[in-house]
């Protein structure tokens, strides 16, 4: 009897240890997201900094999107096609297409692989960087990691996505005409006039992009506070980078029900 | 201390504790203006702690760190900055960072923190890898250079804004002897060239001799000794007299705490027994 | 500094790829040169029946975009639906006894409203209401008054 007593208060225990500190580690984080959210406008004078970051996270992923967004389209296109056809409106396989791509498949398929391509490399980056004892040797040299390492892959990593995005729209598009023009016969100018009767600039392509601005901002946050997180060991590393992929694409699937019951309802 | 030398970094009643283990426990010590100053102790003891409590990077639990006279842990965050312009820092893995070459990682402070036109600061980091002998590596990436160059492309990036003191995390671990002597001559150099105040955390006890003007010793949180080189190495009995010397045996004694040998066995063989 | 010279070409090229891809999606994509900031005047209509209309459907004439519709309601004493529309002002010499149509674009398309003009001296204006309407055909009502026909000339 006594036995179960102390186990229980032992579970106890665990349990509101375990949630104390959670709820501190939360704290820790947000108050590390409000500062570095604080430095970001004197970030924005390096601009050296941020192109070179911007390059990392942006233009390093841009073969993964290009081909990423090709497929996604010509894919679409042939899976609406083999559908369209039975009804006789094979025409509208390019509004279909546009708009699975802009409203839905271009940012989340966008964020999901950006996520696992730069999100994840930032948080080995920033983890290794700790465990080398190159922040703190930022610090002695007198220069705040927060300006110079945090703010700039912030920005690059909010910035860079929703470019990539549009760049993933418009491949897609573009895979979507090449299959169902030049290859399954579909009418050039139905193919054309269908998609922009039907695609609205404010409502699916303005709406895509402001999805994947929020898209960018969550794997910013993730990848960052994983990295400045991570146990610097080897292992801590790569764990904090499992982390990263898991949680960003996580909340970038939930964040995009959220959103997409927001702007289209 | 001598009377003579003022004290630059004076640390009163420190108190430091990570999670409940205590790693200093009531520190008091003087570090000297202009000379090596070496803080030795066993692996463990919290040496690389205790510079980045000077540096300000970490906060105390109590206790009072200045240097030149300014509490470090009350300097509002621009200040800090400010001081530390002043620190140079080795760190143990040279800390270069990874993405620049050694040139760049030489010129970064001075990018950084001065204005001066990119022909003055190629000047002088030349003139930085000069001092420690690397001017002909300046286009290698750190992934390319060995422990010991890195070591020494971190001091000349520590010595490139010309501080007033330089701080040593563990500088000779983990080389091989020829490395260790061109470290120990170049931190004697730089320190008698530049008029430094060096700082030097290690428990390599024959480099440390070699050039340390000032030895603290600090074990389990306490500190043991501190004075002159001479008086240390003097003493003949003791935790410092083991610890200079090496012996495995003495005031730290060879085994882990324990219950006596015979009533171990004792107790594994009634286990035993049981099953 | 060469490295960075690459850097800034690379991110300039990045940046002008995703201007492009911005200018594709809002001229052949999506209908960007809309009735966005272009000035606009509203007329109504009542239907028996909208079917599947939507707002921002379009407002064709002669199969030519001219405005949209903006929103739907029930009218609160005929209640019939009544739609509202928004036309573009180019088009501001539209005969007030022109009829409004739901019509469909091709078999399974989305319904549309299509005005045919009349030959009124008067010209619709902001606020107006257009008389004559035609509801969206709905199928069940389609093949029932075939059924009738049919049955009649036996």
């Amino acid at each position: 009897m006594n036995a179960l007593v102390t186990g229980l208060q032992g579970i106890m225990q665990t349990v509101g240890r375990g949630f104390l500190e959670k709820i501190a580690a939360f704290g820790q984080g947000s108050l590390f997201i409000f500062s570095l959210l604080l430095t970001l406008p004197s970030a924005l004078l390096r601009v050296d900094l941020l192109l070179k970051q911007i390059y990392v996270a942006g233009v390093q992923s841009l073969p993964i999107i290009l081909m990423a967004g090709l497929f996604v389209g010509m894919v679409l296109s042939l899976q609406g096609y083999n559908i369209l056809v039975e009804f006789n409106a094979e025409e509208a396989v390019g509004s279909m297409t546009a708009l699975s791509l802009l409203r839905e498949l271009g940012p989340v398929v966008g964020a999901l692989l950006f996520a696992g391509r730069a999100g994840s490399a930032l948080t080995a980056e920033i983890g290794l960087m700790r465990s080398t004892e190159q922040i703190s040797a930022l610090e002695m040299m007198a220069v705040d990691p927060l300006k110079f390492v945090y703010a700039p892959r912030f920005l690059a990593v909010v910035i860079a996505l929703p470019l990539l995005v549009l760049i993933f729209n418009a491949l897609g598009v573009f895979g979507g005409y090449l299959v169902s023009v030049s290859w399954l016969g579909v009418d050039d100018g139905a193919f054309w006039s269908q998609m922009s009767s039907q695609v609205d600039w404010s409502e699916d392509v303005m709406n895509g992009v402001i999805k994947s601005v929020a898209f960018g901002l969550l794997i910013a946050i993730v990848a960052l506070f994983q990295g400045v997180n991570a146990i610097p060991s080897s292992e801590g590393v790569s764990n904090a980078t499992t982390r990263t992929v898991v949680h960003s694409s996580l909340g970038i699937l939930g964040l995009d029900f959220i959103l997409t019951s927001i702007m289209f309802n | 201390m001598t009377e003579n030398t003022e004290a630059l970094i004076e640390i009163k009643n420190l108190t430091f504790s990570r999670g409940s283990r205590k790693i200093f426990d009531d520190i008091t010590l003087s570090i000297p203006k202009g000379k090596i100053t070496a803080i030795m102790g066993p692996s463990g003891s919290g040496k690389t702690t205790l510079l980045k409590l000077i540096a300000g990077q970490l906060q105390p639990d109590s206790g009072v760190v200045t240097v030149e006279g300014l509490n470090v842990h009350q300097l509002s965050r621009k200040k800090i900055y400010q001081l530390r312009r002043k620190m140079g820092m080795l760190f143990q893995s040279g800390a270069l960072l990874t993405d620049l070459n050694v040139f760049d990682n030489v010129a970064f402070p001075l990018r950084e923190h001065t204005k001066l036109p990119a022909m003055m600061i190629d000047a002088l980091v030349l003139m930085k890898l000069q001092a420690v002998g690397l001017r002909g590596a300046k286009n290698l990436m750190p992934s390319e250079l060995s422990g010991g160059m890195s070591r020494r492309v971190a001091l000349a990036r520590g010595i490139a804004l010309d501080p007033e003191m330089i701080f040593y995390d563990e500088p000779f671990v983990g080389q091989d002897p020829i490395t260790k002597g061109v470290l120990v001559k170049l931190i004697k150099t730089l320190s008698d060239s530049l008029d430094l105040t060096s700082v030097m955390v290690s428990h390599d006890v024959d480099e440390v001799m070699q050039i340390a003007d000032y030895i603290c010793v600090i074990s389990e949180g306490k500190l043991i000794a501190e004075g002159p080189k001479e008086t240390l190495l003097n003493e003949s009995t003791g935790y410092v007299n083991q610890f200079i010397k090496g012996l495995p045996d003495g005031p730290v004694p060879f085994h882990f705490p324990s219950v006596p040998y015979l009533d171990d066995l004792g107790e594994s063989q009634k286990r035993g027994g049981v099953r | 500094m060469k490295k960075q010279t690459r850097i800034e070409i690379w991110v300039g090229a990045f940046v002008l790829m995703s201007l492009m891809a911005l200018s594709y999606l809002a001229f052949q994509v999506s209908n960007f040169s809309g009735f966005k900031d272009r000035p606009t005047y509203e007329v109504s209509a009542l239907f028996d029946n909208i079917g599947g209309l939507k707002t921002r459907a379009p407002l064709k004439l002669s199969g030519v975009v001219i405005g949209r519709i903006t929103a739907i309601e029930i009218d609160p004493v005929s209640f019939k639906a009544r739609v509202h529309m928004q036309i573009d002002q180019a088009f501001n010499e539209l005969p007030v006894d022109s009829s409004v149509s739901i019509l469909t674009s091709g078999l399974l398309g989305d319904q549309y409203v299509g005005l045919d003009p009349g030959g009124d001296e008067e010209v619709l204006a902001q606020g107006d209401e257009i008389e004559m309407t035609q509801s969206a055909m709905v199928l069940e009502e389609l093949i029932g008054q075939f059924l009738v026909k049919f049955s009649e000339s036996d």
